[in-house]
């Protein structure tokens, strides 16, 4: 029962998907940076984030995650006011840079994941750009299902791991 | 030469330790049972104490053979007798014990400190000697022999060269979300052997390897963002090929190993699959769609790509020539879902996650017929690899939420599963026969 469940979400969302597709104009991505060489058979990465600061407080400006449904990069009603406070905020402040992460929950392909966090990392920016704040102010990473907030592999966790999260960077 | 492989060339030459041993140690469990296997004895062979190191070569034999789904191995318990040549093998006796084959063999040492392995292969049913060959190894290596030995062994019965003696490389993950430690490591095809080539506390992904099996590439995130690296298996040096703004992601490697297939998706995020020449660094555009593109992989001739794209509303699989002035074609027709394919050595074949019934699961699809078969019977498959004789496919899935690796024989009748005892384990990918 709960496949057909599934499945009948996963059509419906499908058809919404390719109905509301956007089509941006293709550009080549930029030429490749300098590469680097590493003697690296041993870490690599840091957990502490150096790069993130504790940002702007406030009922909203404190919220810093924005949820997705399943299969969809379209901003939520309940999300709007969230990310229309950061905008308000961040065109205020231009000077302030923020990174939207997105992420995906751990069903399906993971390099497939990695674009649909993208996806919605891009549907966060794009409603930012759409309210003042500069494109210089804002950088994307999608993490796919590589990063979960939660642990767990039920709806429950599927829905808080499917999000954007704005970190604010020093 | 560019000076970026000057200056790699010069750090592999200055390459020394290589990587650690690996925490995460698989544990090879039957599945699911074979219908009509053919019966084979193995009999332990006769040791060369102490130079083999204890090893007991015939095990390991036994255990491949068991793991390709054609053979059962005689239990030791019921052998009446333990030969150790062709000679000595009553093979009417064998037979009436219900062997096919009986497998005999001697461990010797020579004047240098080598081990040799001989081994011989007689079908009781005929009494006929099928096999009868020796192997030279560094006691080191001696594990690398018997998967040698299982190789030859698999040869002369089904005519198919055995995949045994080679490697798998898998993501292994451990910690509590969002605190994830991960590591790259290669393992024997048995999991035995494991060793750690990288290790991060940010994600590590889509591991390839290089035809020659000397290299691997694979997403690293440990500068924040994503880039492509590859890595230099013997030595452990690794540089960095692709770290573009945007993602850079799912890098196969094409047959020749002078190109990297790459997703990019500069800046606007819109991800499309690149070609990189390695020594020229020089990018050309392969695909240029609004849709998601990624997952490339080379056809074994070099002549195409598959890929995964969702320009249809919905990802599925699709094919490009790469002579110039081809367009993608659709492949994959069944269901709503079809990603991350990967071509069959003999190019006859691919194998994709399809969403079966809402279940994520491994199907391969014959590109003859284009008829497709489910393979695994997981809710949450992924990573189809096949092993580098298309008899086999490894893949990934999850059990009591934990990431788990599985073979699966390409006819879907046995399955193995390869468990960590630490952690879960994730996209395996079979690496290249061996020289």
């Amino acid at each position: 029962m709960k496949n057909v469940v599934l499945t009948t979400v996963l059509i419906a969302s499908l058809g919404f998907m390719a109905a509301c597709k956007t089509k941006p104009e293709p550009t080549p991505p930029p030429p490749p940076q300098q590469t680097s060489d590493t003697s690296g058979v041993g870490d690599a990465g840091a957990t502490v984030d150096d790069t993130a600061t504790g940002g702007p407080t406030g009922e909203l400006l404190s919220k810093r995650v924005v949820y997705f449904d399943f299969d969809r990069a379209d901003i939520r009603a309940d999300s709007q006011a969230v990310v229309s406070a950061h905008a308000a905020f961040l065109a205020k402040n231009p000077s302030q840079k923020v990174r939207l992460e997105g992420h995906a929950d751990e069903r399906g392909s993971r390099e497939y994941n990695i674009g649909l966090g993208e996806r919605r990392g891009q549907a966060v920016r794009r409603a930012l750009l759409l309210s003042g704040v500069a494109e210089a102010q804002l950088s994307t990473v999608s993490y796919g299902e590589e990063r979960p907030a939660v642990a767990g592999s039920d709806e429950q966790a599927y829905a808080l791991n499917r999000r954007v999260e704005i970190v604010y960077l020093k | 030469m560019s000076d970026r492989m000057k200056k790699l060339a010069l750090m592999i030459l200055a390459a020394t330790g290589l990587a650690s041993p690996a925490f995460a140690q698989l544990r090879l469990t039957i599945t699911s049972g074979v219908t009509d296997p053919i019966p084979i004895a193995v009999v332990p062979f006769a040791r060369a104490v102490p130079a083999d190191g204890g090893l007991d070569v015939a095990n390991v034999v036994q255990r491949d053979l068991e793991s390709s789904g054609r053979f059962k191995g005689m239990p030791r318990t019921d052998m009446i007798n333990t030969p150790t040549s062709a000679a000595q093998v009553d093979a009417a006796a064998w037979k009436q014990m219900r062997n096919d084959y009986v497998a005999v063999g001697r461990l010797g040492t020579t004047a240098a400190g080598d081990l040799t392995v001989d081994v011989e292969l007689v079908n009781v049913l005929n009494g006929q000697p099928v096999l009868s060959k020796q192997w030279t190894t560094k006691p080191a290596n001696l594990r690398n022999t018997a998967h040698r030995v299982a190789d030859a062994i698999y040869k002369a019965i089904t005519g198919i060269p055995g995949a045994f003696a080679t490697r798998i490389a898998y993501v292994s993950v451990d910690g509590k979300a969002p605190n994830l430690h991960y590591q790259l490591i290669i393992a024997d095809a048995d999991g035995e052997n494991p060793r750690k080539v990288l290790q991060s506390d940010r994600p590590l992904m889509s591991p390839a390897w290089s035809s020659d099996g000397k290299w691997l590439a694979y997403v690293s995130f440990e500068r924040r963002v994503s880039a492509v690296y590859v890595q230099e298996v013997s030595s452990g040096k690794r540089s960095m090929v692709s770290a573009r703004a945007g993602i850079n992601g799912a890098p196969a490697w094409s047959p020749d190993g002078k190109k990297l297939a790459l997703t990019l998706s500069g800046n606007n995020g819109n991800l499309d699959i690149y070609l990189l020449d390695l020594a020229s660094q020089a990018l050309t555009r392969l695909t240029d769609d609004p849709g998601i593109d990624t997952e490339a992989a080379f056809a074994p001739d070099g002549s195409a790509i598959y890929f995964t794209s969702d320009r249809s509303g919905s990802p599925q699989v699709y094919k490009l020539g790469l002579s110039g002035g081809d367009r993608p074609r659709r492949v994959t027709f069944t269901g709503t879902y079809n990603a991350r394919p990967r071509v069959s050595p003999d190019g006859k074949q691919l194998a994709v996650l399809t969403l079966d019934n809402g279940s994520y699961r491994i199907a391969v699809q014959d590109l003859g017929t284009n008829t497709m078969q489910v393979l695994s019977k997981g809710s949450q498959d992924e990573s189809p690899s096949y092993a580098p004789n298309g008899a086999m496919v490894i893949l990934a899935g999850r059990e009591r939420g934990q990431g788990v690796l599985q073979t699966i024989s390409i006819d879907g009748q046995t399955s193995f599963r390869l468990n960590a005892d630490a952690g879960e384990v994730r996209e395996p990918v079979w690496g290249p026969f061996l020289p």
